[in-house]
């Protein structure tokens, strides 16, 4: 049983696969390149699809997804945390 | 495993050796005027299918340039096996049925002006009996699957659209590039921030160069158009209320569906049909409607369509497959998925038996089976205007 997937090894956030994680779950994630196996406990409620942070993370700092940059920090995120709109921001536009 | 060099799928031969995967016989208007008399001669003569649409009107250039490709594009689709076209006057009427007659195929154009809706629906249903009779004669020949032009475009997507429905059309689409297939991608802004990653794709300096002219162009409308930035559109409110939080998160899903191997080998306009085979990228709106559209009129008669959040798109004459690897959309609109790839998010299949399942999808609308937008009745047809009407 996986909760979340996280495609590349150096990524910031994983992607939770499962409906009604709640916060303080011990989640189990599955890294897709490499195919291995990372441990993590959520700190907040969080909806199938959306992203948890892996690490903590300060305003201006990037988010890795894919090995890419993918947007800005906002606000500060902590390791287990919901990471989207109301915490990451766009770099472009 | 399909043996995808020996596979082979039952379609019609046009006039002009194109193959598609469907016989029909449309009623195409020119114009928003002459919607009404194409949907009177479509349910006058069973069968028929009508592709009414807003525009067509005082249209001039580059636009309007835009308006007969597609039009005369989608009359020219292999899936198409007669057109009846009908406008307002003759004169651009006869601007697209000499376009659609280029393919070879049976073709008549009327027009209102002088004769009212009545008589032209009259005339027009007699031309379109005759086509439905002919397009009944056609049988179903034997081809290589090379010779299926298959296009890719992605809706409502959310983060399991990256992590697995995208990379399944991406699987999938390496292996048609093996066999010499004609492939096509677009959406030029929702490649924003992976635009690198594709530029490295690009086949010859002069295909990089005019993939990154269109991304540049597609950037200036962008930021001569926003008010604050894009973020109540791009990602869409389905993307964020899934997952996605920025455009370039998007981006890097989004080029997912091109594959691992497959290389860019072309660049097209809108509505441009492809002269080689191989992977292009046209330039396009990344709605989903509009993309449909232009690749329909490119000449693509199949069309790969990953959603997450479950966009329920088609198109009147490129049959849509669609395939979602979100559980959730998978069991609250399970009619409208072709091919469930939620698996993969739960380690139970990999992208290679999921780019498998999708070839095998493939092979079966390619040999009749309906997909579920065709049983559904979605017939989205929507032109790309370029800017305002005259």
């Amino acid at each position: 049983m996986i909760h979340f997937v996280v495609h590349e090894p150096g990524d910031v956030v994983g992607v939770v696969v499962v409906e009604g994680v709640k916060a303080g779950t011990d989640l189990i994630g599955w890294v897709m390149d490499g195919d291995s196996t990372v441990n993590i406990k959520s700190e907040s409620d969080i909806p199938i699809g959306h992203k948890i942070a892996l690490q903590d993370m300060k305003a201006g700092d990037t988010i890795i997804k894919y090995g890419v940059d993918i947007g800005k920090v906002v606000a500060p995120i902590k390791k287990g945390e919901h990471t989207h709109v109301q915490n990451v921001k766009t770099k472009r536009w | 495993m399909i043996n995808l060099k020996e596979a082979t799928f039952m379609g019609y031969r046009r006039e002009n050796g194109r193959m598609g995967i469907r016989n029909h016989v449309v009623i195409l208007p020119l114009d928003d005027l002459s919607n009404a008399a194409c949907e009177a001669v479509a349910n006058n003569i069973k069968g028929t299918i009508a592709i009414p649409h807003p525009y067509g009107r005082l249209q001039f250039g580059a636009d309007l340039e835009l308006h007969f490709r597609t039009l005369i594009g989608a009359g020219c689709n292999p899936n198409v096996a007669g057109v009846v076209v009908i406008g307002i006057e003759p004169q651009w009427t006869k601007i697209v049925v000499d376009g659609i007659k280029a393919s070879g195929k049976p073709v008549e154009g009327f027009w209102i002006e002088g004769n009212g809706d009545t008589a032209t629906i009259a005339s027009a249903s007699k031309a379109a009996y005759s086509m439905m009779k002919h397009a009944s004669k056609q049988q179903r020949v034997s081809a290589p699957l090379s010779e299926l032009w298959v296009s890719t475009k992605c809706g409502e997507s959310d983060t399991t659209s990256g992590c697995a429905s995208n990379p399944t059309v991406g699987n999938a689409f390496d292996k048609l590039y093996e066999i010499g297939s004609t492939l096509v991608f677009g959406e030029t802004t929702e490649l924003t921030g992976g635009e690198h990653l594709v530029e490295a794709r690009c086949r010859t300096p002069e295909v990089k160069k005019k993939f990154r002219e269109m991304f540049d162009r597609y950037q200036d409308v962008i930021e001569k158009n926003k008010t604050s930035d894009l973020s109540d559109s791009q990602p869409t409110k389905g993307n964020i209320a899934g997952g996605l939080t920025t455009i370039e998160e998007k981006a890097l899903g989004n080029i997912q569906k091109i594959g691992k191997k497959c290389v860019v080998d072309g660049v097209l306009d809108k509505a441009e049909t492809p002269t080689i085979s191989g992977l292009h990228f046209m330039d396009s709106s990344s709605a989903a409607a509009e993309m449909v559209t232009l690749c329909a009129a490119a000449g693509f008669a199949a069309h790969f369509f990953p959603t997450g959040q479950g966009n329920v798109i088609g198109n009147p004459i490129l049959p849509v497959i669609k395939l979602c690897a979100n559980p959730k959309t998978v069991r609250t609109m399970s009619e409208h998925i072709d091919v469930d790839v939620s698996g993969i998010l739960r380690r139970e299949e990999n992208l290679d038996t999921a780019g498998e399942k999708l070839l095998d999808a493939l092979l079966r609308t390619a040999n009749g089976e309906l997909t579920a937008a065709e049983i559904l009745g979605h017939r989205e047809f929507v032109m790309t205007r370029l800017y305002e009407s005259a």
